[in-house]
């Protein structure tokens, strides 16, 4: 499975997230890559743990660069199945693959409608364009 | 970007070359160009070439000069040859530090000496201000803040000496450290001194406004072929830093005394009087002020400014006043002012990370000597 960005929604915040027709419950959330382009020097992420639950618009984790440290918010709302723990030690992966091999974290959706309230590619293109 | 900031000389290069600007004490400044960890690295090991134009510059001519500024600053001037550079701290009358600055007793194209104070941008209009009294006595010392005039670039790096060869005087390059000189650069005036916040050799010049595209131009194109590149104040940060070195508003304000930032080289109490000296006689006696030390901490999360440090028992003995990933060290690393029964090397703390206790040991400083 190949994830591709024109195929995610997205927060505002820069957060991904994809569902895949196999597991439709499921989430698979990430940082887009104008997000890795923005932040640059990451050093430090901070996960969440599996069975944490999750809020749609609230933080789950951190990631960090040389500069600054930046909250990440979950665009869905859920309990965290999955963690990407290797990520952690393998942040320059980011800028490289921030999609299929960058994924964060996989959430069981306790509200699959609010995948509706989130960008698509175009709106979230924009936004990255007008910034 | 706001249109009530002020840029530099060469703000339209650096957004011609993609760099992000964030405003600094006024200025809108490349924070970076590309990445802030390549262009450390860029200097720690060939060249990183620097606008520093936002820095303070502020001249005093006239026969006096140097006894006002004997009377206003830390470190004795009187003394000063032409060519010398001193680093000193500008302490209001209670010891507390108003600025740290460079003073350079420079010698005019006419023959007469004048001074040259290099403050900190965001204590530029407060210095200003608070010299207008003392100006006032010396009504013979001419004074002029020539920042907007002129543009400061900064070359520091192993290689910094070498790439201005072919762009400044044999005389300028054999200058020893903590001397300056006025010269020229391509037959435009350029004050040159062996100085830097890098911890690296290296060279600050100052030109004329009109001249500095020019001249970083110039330095650029001869840095290529050594490696070296255009640096933003992200990677100046990290630099100073692991240099060991305090910048003011994070190590250095007007609550901090120079004893307690282990700046005590920078004031001369000997045989001599000058603002602050009374209250800093005093300071130098007083051990029982949180002392500024370097810590080196767990894991890859840095401590920033604000965080607590705590000793194992969980009491708080200190904050973190800088902080950032070292790319020299590859660890966190930080400066904190700790109480000073605890502020020892080698001991360790918890430093609380946004509610995450971090461990953390106290290291000499700096963290990175050049070699």
């Amino acid at each position: 499975m190949s994830i591709l960005p024109e195929e995610l929604r997205y927060l505002e915040s820069h957060e991904w997230v994809s569902v895949s027709n196999e597991t439709p419950g499921i989430a698979t959330v990430g940082i887009s890559a104008f997000a890795v382009a923005e932040l640059t020097d990451l050093v430090f992420m901070a996960l969440p743990k599996v069975g944490q639950s999750v809020s749609s618009g609230h933080e789950f984790g951190e990631v960090e660069s040389v500069k600054a440290v930046s909250p990440m918010y979950s665009p869905v709302s859920g309990t965290v199945v999955e963690i990407h723990s290797e990520l952690v030690n393998n942040l320059e992966s980011l800028s490289v693959d921030p999609y299929d091999g960058g994924w964060i974290m996989k959430v069981q959706m306790s509200d699959p409608s609010e995948l509706a309230r989130l960008l698509d590619w175009t709106a979230y293109k924009h936004q990255c364009d007008n910034a | 970007m706001s249109s009530q900031l002020a840029t530099t000389p060469l703000h339209a290069w650096h957004q011609e070359h993609g760099a992000r600007l964030v405003e600094f004490a006024g200025y809108d400044m490349p924070v970076q160009y590309a990445s802030i960890v390549a262009e450390h690295q860029a200097t720690r090991t060939a060249a990183g070439v620097f606008d520093i134009s936002h820095m303070g510059r502020l001249r005093f001519d006239g026969p006096r000069a140097d006894q006002l500024l004997d009377h206003l600053l830390t470190r004795r001037v009187v003394d000063m040859q032409t060519g010398q550079v001193r680093y000193s701290l500008v302490c209001d009358e209670e010891g507390g530090i108003l600025d740290d600055i460079l003073v350079s007793c420079l010698e005019s194209p006419s023959g007469k000496n004048y001074f040259l104070l290099v403050v900190n941008a965001s204590n530029r209009s407060k210095i200003v201000r608070w010299l207008q009294p003392h100006l006032a006595d010396f009504p013979d010392v001419e004074f002029h803040d020539v920042t907007d005039a002129t543009a400061m670039i900064a070359v520091q790096g192993p290689k910094a000496i070498e790439l201005c060869n072919t762009l400044l005087p044999a005389s300028v390059l054999s200058l020893g450290y903590y001397r300056a000189k006025v010269t020229e650069q391509m037959g435009k005036p350029c004050i040159v001194s062996r100085t830097g916040y890098t911890g690296e050799d290296g060279l600050e010049l100052i030109v004329k406004s009109e001249d500095a595209p020019r001249v970083w131009e110039n330095i650029l194109m001869a840095g290529r072929s050594f490696g070296a590149q255009a640096v933003g104040l992200g990677a100046r940060d990290t630099l100073r830093l692991e240099a060991g070195m305090p910048l003011y508003g994070h190590e250095l304000d007007e609550t901090i005394d120079p004893y307690q930032a282990g700046l005590g080289f920078a004031c001369n109490l000997k045989d001599r009087r000058f603002i602050g000296s009374d209250a800093l006689e005093k300071k130098s006696k007083d051990a029982t002020l949180p002392k500024r030390v370097g810590l080196i901490l767990e894991g890859r999360r840095a401590a920033r400014q604000g965080a607590e440090v705590l000793d194992t028992s969980g009491r708080i003995v200190g904050q973190v006043t800088s902080g950032s990933f070292s790319p020299t060290v590859d660890k966190p690393i930080a400066m904190a002012y700790i109480d000073p029964s605890v502020a020892v090397i080698g001991t360790s703390f918890d430093v609380d990370i946004r509610g995450t206790k971090v461990a953390a040991s106290i290291v000499s400083l700096p963290f990175y000597k050049k070699s």
